[in-house]
């Protein structure tokens, strides 16, 4: 039985009607054709379908799309725009903090998220709080710098 | 996943009713077990009653010598809870050490109450501490609460409401965490309440159990001396490709050691 929901996505209102069994991350990818949000591992471990909920980092591809219903949701496409990076993507780029770029949406709105909290975290902080996002190609350690110089930039800004 | 119906209960009462009304209903609380569960496959309820709407089962408060926990607490608030940070300390750092940030956000206190998985990290501060579980018809003490791996004492149709914590003199948690899941392969919270030492143990066994050989001898000598020479017996103790029951049965004497230790540095 179809459900309906309304949420804010990238502050635009939407109104869908969705299957209560439709996660957040196939609603925003196939019925938002917001595919920056990406679905590595479908498992929560991975990170890379990452977006906030209510201005918290969540997995969305392990929530359902209902659950989701009345809140403000934020995926990469809102952070940033064409012509202008963000500081935090812009701080990725001159780090080379990404090889293939499957993994970094999710690493950007996992940075977002800590620095909201902590605007300026240690390294350990930081390598701490990326426990729940993986990457295949960097080992890390550019990820870990670029979100250091992301930070700085924001704390600058 | 299978097809499911989906309510968002408005109030205590309206998630009991409709838990009652469905024939095989399951509480979502956050949703970070019971989602991969149902995407596996290994379960299929026909209806999910979502909780996150019941503002009974919200908030975090003192009362006298407790700590009271609303059930949908999610573990992030757990973690950096002034109130929790300032009467037991050893309950947020806990939270903190749960999977990842991400999982903190959605995950509740009493989904993983409720689940018992046997490598939560929350059973053992539940009954580390001698916690009361409040459902919406009873209290039930930690000590009855877990009965085996996936299995406690909540009957079919029943919700925990929250838990109450005695907030002790000094306790701490130290576990050995998978380097993949985060989940606990061993850890022990070791709470002390005056002349009373309680130790629990979480990841090791089916369920959290205490140790008896350890309170007693913390009781009579609160150091981590004192627990030279027990030995903890594997008999029982989980086996997986993670670590034998061996293995499990002597993390359990270090994770207890730098428990005691850590509540020393306090």
């Amino acid at each position: 039985m179809l459900q309906s929901v309304e949420m804010t996505i990238n502050g635009k209102a939407v109104k869908e009607t969705v299957e209560p069994r439709n996660l957040l991350v196939e609603f925003l990818r196939e019925k938002q054709r917001l595919t920056g949000t990406h679905v590595g591992c479908d498992t929560s471990q991975c990170g890379a379908c990452v977006v906030h909920v209510d201005g918290k980092p969540v997995k969305s591809c392990t929530l359902l799309t209902v659950q989701a219903d009345g809140a403000d949701i934020k995926t990469i496409e809102g952070v940033g725009s064409d012509q202008q990076l963000h500081p935090m993507q812009e701080a990725f780029r001159q780090n080379h903090g990404l090889q293939c770029g499957f993994c970094t949406p999710g690493m950007v709105m996992t940075a977002l998220g800590l620095i909201e909290e902590n605007p300026d975290p240690t390294e350990t902080e930081i390598r701490q709080w990326l426990e729940g996002n993986i990457c295949r190609c960097t080992g890390y350690h550019n990820i870990v710098k670029s979100i250091q110089a992301g930070a700085k930039a924001l704390r600058e800004d | 996943m299978y097809e499911f119906s989906y309510h968002k209960a408005a109030s205590l009462k309206d998630a009991l009713d409709t838990l009652q009304s469905a024939d095989d209903g399951k509480l979502l609380a956050g949703g970070m077990t019971l989602l991969p569960t149902m995407k596996q496959r290994l379960a299929a309820p026909d209806q999910l009653i979502d909780l996150a709407g019941v503002k009974e089962l919200a908030g975090i408060e003192k009362h006298d010598n407790h700590v009271v926990i609303g059930a949908m607490t999610r573990h992030a608030e757990v973690a950096s809870s002034e109130l929790i940070e300032s009467t037991i300390p050893a309950l947020a750092a806990l939270a903190e050490l749960i999977g990842d940030p991400q999982v903190r956000n959605r995950g509740t206190l009493g989904g993983s109450v409720a689940n018992s998985d046997p490598a939560a990290d929350y059973p053992a501060a539940v009954v580390g501490l001698g916690a009361t579980v409040i459902t919406d018809n009873r209290s039930i003490e930690a000590d009855e609460f877990f009965v085996d791996m996936f299995e406690t004492e909540l009957e079919e149709h029943e919700i925990i409401t929250s838990i109450s914590f005695p907030i002790p003199d000094t306790a701490a948690y130290m576990k050995f965490p998978n380097p993949a899941s985060r989940y606990a392969v061993a850890g022990v919270f070791v709470a002390r309440f005056g002349s009373t030492v309680r130790v629990a143990v979480t990841g090791a066994g089916g369920s959290v159990f205490r140790q008896d050989a350890m309170e007693k001898a913390l009781e009579a000598d609160f150091s981590p001396a004192a627990l030279e020479g027990i030995v903890v017996s594997a008999d029982g103790l989980n086996e997986d490709i993670h670590a034998s029951a061996e293995y499990r049965a002597h993390l359990v004497g270090v994770m207890a050691k730098r428990a005691v230790a850590a509540c020393l540095e306090i």
